[in-house]
């Protein structure tokens, strides 16, 4: 039974993991860009849910706003710096995202002041559901799951059954050439960056009750989601599902179980020490296992 | 580029004429956080620190002084270069850095000569023990302590089995070792990794351990997250949690709301204690900025009240650095934490208490006092102290 409610907590982490690296995947495997400022969506997207569930008293509302906010402020980003980035080396878009990073956590200090807001939320949200016989699993982190799998079943029909997610495809194999059959691609750019943003916007929200809403909470969480589009392979949503999936599980499985085991077999001096780096590193060595065996990600966009 | 040349000047004309001096406000260093998740602790410190300049209308102990803010952005590295250019610039008082590592590295060249450095908040324990300097004074705490405190607090609430939770890293081990110093019963450990987000599966574990309480420490974003879903788990109706402050404090406990109820803590400055400067101060505090203040800020506007007394004794002469430090360890103030001296290893030497976090008299979350867990602790290192 704790087993299955590790299970359920690792597809949690693995559900908040999904939502930043599908767009994140998106966006380096289609435009190219490295986006270091990918984190500062999903913050902005968490202060807006805040706040505006704190000014209004509604939970959803708190949601709308994290989605239209983070999507909002995308655009904005996206027309005044990330447009200028297309064609330029990876080393221009890594020093202009890193300082739309640092000014927009300024910014937020500037509105929002340092004290890290509480998200209010409504009764049913703190409530528990019996999932099995004997296993209460809390509504939230359940939420939290249902909007992962929300979104991998959108993105799903969305990149294979509709024409944007055509071109998306496209654009990703090539997209000078689907430049030159006529599509607005600066358009396209736009539009795959925004919705990036809005799905950061929809993690922020989902984050925001459980996590501390607070300046700098993007680049705690990025890294892993770079990890992430490495392991699944860069561009390819199915890869960051899988990928999202494959970390999530085994850094809270190896949470789980490592340290018990280890104690169990080493004296507890070294073996605290052991499952402390083992844990840190857990991330690091299934990306350098994966890339060991597939260089180009289990799942790569392009074959 | 002009502020640094105008401070120069400034140098200049202080050692070329001694009559100025007493004129000249006493310039002091103050570097802390601003930046980062963290910055919130240094901005509190900062803040009551200006409020009792401000207070004395740009003077402590009636001597004017001038505050030089710098930001450490939590680094060791940054917080060195900046001692070092406040040192070139002739400054030979520092206060501020809130956390150890930074302090490890700011320490040496703040307390070199006759420079003095008084702590606002860390107090590791190397500078507690045998290598206690002449020149440091900790006006805030020794690290140990609070978590110390806990352990006779879990012992006073009738705690047989606890969980014992800190991310893996110095501070973290350290806190566990200071709980388990004073905790008699039986304890498992969980460590958690530094800048963890979720902690979902050591909940679980808790869960399936099934301990009487828990005690964790968990600064900052970290202490947050862990606070919200102890809350949103359903584990704080039924284990309650026995923390040092760092882990709930002010902040942090607007930020985790209505699910923190019941949280015991363990401070060394109760937010409600009747005394006239303590009330003075929060009324003070509150009014100017508009926000509760933290013990951050009780322990920054200690730190500044405490400097301004021995300024008054020495008249503002830091020459004298006998003089200054012996009006130091007199510690001739009114602490905001009531009784306050120093111990023989010049650490602050207070009472410590336990607070529950339940509905004030307004009906908002507030941490309200429980009892007096100790009364004017001394710390486990003065002893190997030779000061």
């Amino acid at each position: 039974m704790l087993l299955l409610e590790q299970l359920l907590n690792g597809l949690q982490y693995s559900a908040l993991l999904f939502l930043l690296a599908s767009g994140l995947t998106l966006i380096f495997g289609i435009m190219g860009v490295i986006n270091l400022a990918h984190g500062a969506f999903y913050m902005v997207g968490a202060f807006c849910a805040a706040y505006t569930a704190m000014a209004s008293g509604s939970f959803w509302l708190g949601g709308l706003a994290a989605l239209a906010g983070s999507a909002l402020y995308g655009l904005v980003i996206e027309t005044a710096i990330i447009r200028r980035l297309y064609n330029r080396d990876h080393l221009d878009q890594v020093l202009a995202t890193l300082a739309v990073v640092f000014f927009t956590n300024e910014l937020i200090t500037l509105l929002f002041g340092r004290s890290p807001p509480a998200m209010p939320t409504p009764e049913w949200y703190g409530a528990f559901v019996e999932v099995l016989p004997g296993l209460m699993y809390p509504v939230s982190r359940l939420l939290f799951i249902g909007a992962g799998l929300l979104v991998a079943v959108g993105m799903w029909l969305l990149i294979n059954h509709t024409r944007l997610g055509m071109l998306i495809r496209a654009g990703a194999d090539d997209h000078e050439m689907v430049g030159a059959l006529g599509v607005n691609i600066g358009r396209l750019y736009t539009l795959v960056f925004v919705f990036g943003c809005a799905l950061c916007g929809l993690a922020g929200f989902m984050a925001a009750p459980l996590l501390s809403v607070e300046i700098g909470m993007g680049e705690k969480v990025l890294i892993t989601t770079f990890v992430v589009i490495v392991v699944g392979g860069v561009g390819s949503v199915r890869g960051a599902l899988v990928g999202a999936l494959l970390i999530g599980m085994v850094d809270s499985l190896g949470r789980a179980y490592v340290p018990p085991l280890l104690d169990q077999l080493l004296p507890a001096e070294t073996s605290g020490a052991l499952s402390a780096g083992l844990l840190s590193a857990s991330a690091y060595i299934v990306m350098a296992l994966v890339l060991l065996v597939r260089p180009r990600g289990l799942l790569p966009a392009r074959a | 580029m002009k502020k640094t040349l105008n401070l120069a000047m400034l140098g200049a004309v202080l050692a070329s004429s001694l009559n100025a001096l007493a004129q000249e406000p006493v310039r002091i260093g103050f570097i802390t956080t601003l930046s980062t998740p963290a910055g919130y602790l240094g901005e509190d410190a900062r803040d009551a620190f200006r409020l009792a300049i401000e207070q004395e209308g740009g003077k402590l102990g009636g001597v004017p002084v001038e505050l030089l803010v710098e930001d450490d952005g939590l680094q060791p590295a940054k917080g060195k270069q900046i001692v070092d250019r406040m040192t070139l610039d002739g400054i030979s008082l520092y206060t501020g850095v809130m956390f150890s590592n930074v302090l490890a590295a700011v320490v040496n060249a703040a307390t070199q000569g006759d420079r003095f450095y008084i702590s606002a908040n860390a107090g590791p324990s190397n500078l507690a023990g045998e290598q206690c300097k002449a020149n440091y004074f900790a006006a805030s705490y020794q690290n140990d302590v609070p978590h110390e405190m806990a352990g006779v607090a879990a012992n006073d609430l009738g705690y047989q089995k606890m969980v014992i939770l800190a991310p893996n890293y110095q501070a973290g081990r350290d806190a566990l070792a200071g709980f388990k110093r004073t905790f008699k019963g039986e304890v498992s450990e969980i460590y958690t990794k530094l800048n963890q987000l979720d902690f979902s599966v050591e909940l679980a574990r808790v869960r399936a351990l099934n301990p009487d309480a828990v005690f964790q420490f968990h600064p900052g974003g970290a202490g947050i997250n862990f606070a919200k879903q102890y809350g949103s788990s359903g584990l704080a109706k039924s284990i309650p949690m026995v923390v040092p402050v760092f882990s709930m404090d002010e902040r942090m406990l607007a930020a985790t709301g209505n699910v923190a109820e019941g949280v015991n803590v363990v401070s060394g400055w109760n937010p409600q204690s009747d005394k006239p400067a303590n009330q003075a101060f929060i009324q003070a505090f509150t009014a100017k900025y508009n926000r509760a203040p933290t013990m951050y800020a009780a322990q920054g506007y200690d730190t500044a009240r405490l400097i301004g007394s021995a300024l008054k004794a020495t008249s503002g002469n830091l020459e004298d650095a006998d003089a200054f430090r012996s009006a130091l360890r007199a510690a001739d103030f009114d602490s905001v934490r009531g009784d306050f001296r120093f111990g023989s290893n010049q650490h602050a030497v207070i009472d410590w208490h336990l607070l529950k976090v339940q509905a004030g008299a307004d009906g908002k979350l507030a941490e309200v006092p429980v009892k007096t867990i100790a009364t004017a602790q001394v710390d486990s290192y003065a002893a190997k102290c030779a000061l």
